[in-house]
């Protein structure tokens, strides 16, 4: 009861503003001025960052909860999850509203025209139902076992998110690849085991 | 009485980081770049120091020129702290930070080729026969942002027929310092040093093309390219080579480096041409950096609007092709 409570009313939240510090962050530099010469392209990077951050530390719990036997960090995944999907749509509506100004042909011509564009629609096009059957209900109405198959959807996104940030960039790649080899260390991690359990199980 | 209890936990003197080392922050910025830290730490380290400033050094006899009426500048703060400068770090940040120490004096160029007059050059020696002019002109990125900048400095045809081209020159070849030293961003090969640039000789003696030694009437400042960078305000951004040390005159088109680096995305001529598009940007509009967040972009103008001064260079090409 005890570990209830504090996990509910402790532990939730500290993550909870944790993972809005970011926005806070942004935020604060927009008041005071200090998004630099380009502050829409400032906000839309940064926005991209977080969400691809948030993403990684959800596929993060799954390994951590057996390497650390706590399973108590599965608590934060729907959360984490979920940051990474609000990220991901703030990342969308600065684009759409402030870069694009709701110029419905420009960024329909950019879907088609720009890879790295068509693959972060994609990407935001998986992570919405993935959302929406987040909550508890969702679950038991479509089976654990329906919503385990729909929710590995994830690694899709994981692996798409990098190749829509690894083409973005001019020529540096430097920052998709930390992001990449901590995607492949976690996507790793889980084929590993599957094979290994399977091998031991036949 | 003070009571001193000392956790078992606590480090030793022994421990704690010299003060020499943590203070040496300069150093670990440096390092962080060279690794690619700093677009991860970037928003958090360096915010603040990046609000760069102009160098405070006013050029003198500045004669004011017809080009740029009607224009406003944009905030120098932004000319000064948002740069496409990779020598110095690939986020648009790093310059204005990295580059402060830089050294862009005593400064040589090797001018070689087919030249009549080929030497080494001090910078004083190149700029000081010519009349420096205020220029303000539009500047656009392949990126699909604009500035507008006052850029002083001489005409580079006026620089070149001092050099005395022979018949067989057809084209200029630009190198940029190649010093990882100065230049952090050359620890690491993002692109192959040193970088370089060329124009065809037509084109670096149009009236245009301006060899740049300052900004807002003061010197250039290191991130902005000092001592000497190329301005050409009818191509992309990438063709104006900035810290150059050597410029031959050649018979062959020369290599440059986005070309190499991006042959389908970046062509040897890079003219503004809204009617061309690129495989990242769209190159139909422009954000006008200054412009309020919500503002719209705005139409990009053919040649960033000096046709009537270059289009004449390209009668008859293909620009779809020649891009």
């Amino acid at each position: 009861m005890m570990r209830e409570t504090k996990i509910r009313w402790i532990a939730r939240p500290v993550v909870f503003l944790v993972c809005l510090a970011p926005l806070g962050w942004i935020f604060w530099r927009a008041v005071n001025g200090d998004l630099g010469a380009n502050p829409i392209e400032t906000v839309n990077r940064f926005l991209g960052d977080w969400a691809i951050r948030s993403l990684l530390l959800a596929l993060a719990v799954t390994p951590l909860v057996h390497i650390t036997g706590q399973s108590v960090i599965v608590r934060f995944r729907r959360m984490l999850g979920l940051f990474a999907f609000f990220y991901a749509l703030l990342h969308l509506s600065n684009y759409i509203i402030a870069d694009q100004a709701f110029n419905w042909g420009d960024i329909w011509a950019d879907i088609v025209k720009r890879k790295f564009i068509t693959m972060g629609m994609l990407n935001m096009l998986i992570l919405i139902p993935l959302a929406v059957t987040s909550t508890k209900g969702m679950i038991r109405r479509l089976g654990g076992k329906r919503w385990r198959k729909l929710h590995r959807m994830v690694y899709f996104v994981g692996v798409g998110a990098v190749v829509h940030y690894t083409m973005m960039v001019k020529a540096d790649l430097m920052q998709p690849i930390i992001h990449g080899s901590i995607l492949a260390v976690l996507l790793g991690y889980r084929a590993l085991r599957k094979t290994r359990r399977s091998a031991s199980a036949g | 009485m003070l009571i001193k209890s000392v956790p078992a936990c606590a480090p030793k003197a022994s421990e704690i980081t010299p003060k020499s080392v943590f203070l040496d922050r300069r150093r670990f910025i440096k390092t962080a770049a060279a690794s690619g830290l700093i677009p991860a730490l970037g928003p958090f380290a360096l915010t603040n120091d990046a609000k760069a400033a102009l160098t405070g050094r006013a050029l003198a006899n500045v004669a004011k020129s017809a080009y740029g009426k009607g224009l406003t500048p944009t905030e120098a703060s932004y000319v000064t702290s948002y740069n496409n400068f990779y020598e110095f770090g690939t986020s648009k940040e790093d310059p204005a930070v990295l580059a402060r120490d830089f050294q862009a004096r005593p400064w040589s160029v090797v001018v070689d080729g087919e030249v009549g007059k080929p030497g080494t050059y001090d910078f004083e020696d190149l700029v000081s026969p010519h009349q420096l002019q205020e220029r303000i002109y539009r500047f656009r990125c392949v990126e699909a942002w604009s500035m507008v900048v006052p850029w002083v400095g001489i005409p580079l045809g006026d620089m070149i027929k001092r050099m005395e081209p022979t018949s067989k020159a057809k084209y200029v070849a630009f190198e940029t310092l190649n010093d990882p030293d100065q230049m952090p961003g050359q620890a690491r090969r993002v692109l192959p040093w040193p970088y370089v640039e060329g124009l065809r000789l037509d084109e670096a003696m149009n009236p245009l093309a301006l060899m740049a030694v300052g900004l807002y009437g003061e010197e250039l400042p290191n991130q902005n390219g000092a001592p000497l960078r190329l301005v050409t305000p009818w191509k992309y951004g990438f063709k104006s080579i900035k810290s150059i040390v050597r410029i031959s005159l050649v018979e062959k088109m020369p290599p440059t480096t986005w070309n190499n680096a991006g042959p389908n995305e970046y062509g040897f001529y890079a003219n503004v041409n809204p009617d061309v598009s690129h495989p990242r940007w769209s190159q139909a509009k422009e954000r006008v950096l200054g412009s309020g967040y919500f503002s719209s972009k705005v139409p990009t103008l053919k040649f960033n609007g000096y046709q009537e001064e270059v289009a004449g260079l390209y009668a008859g090409m293909d620009l779809a092709k020649y891009y």
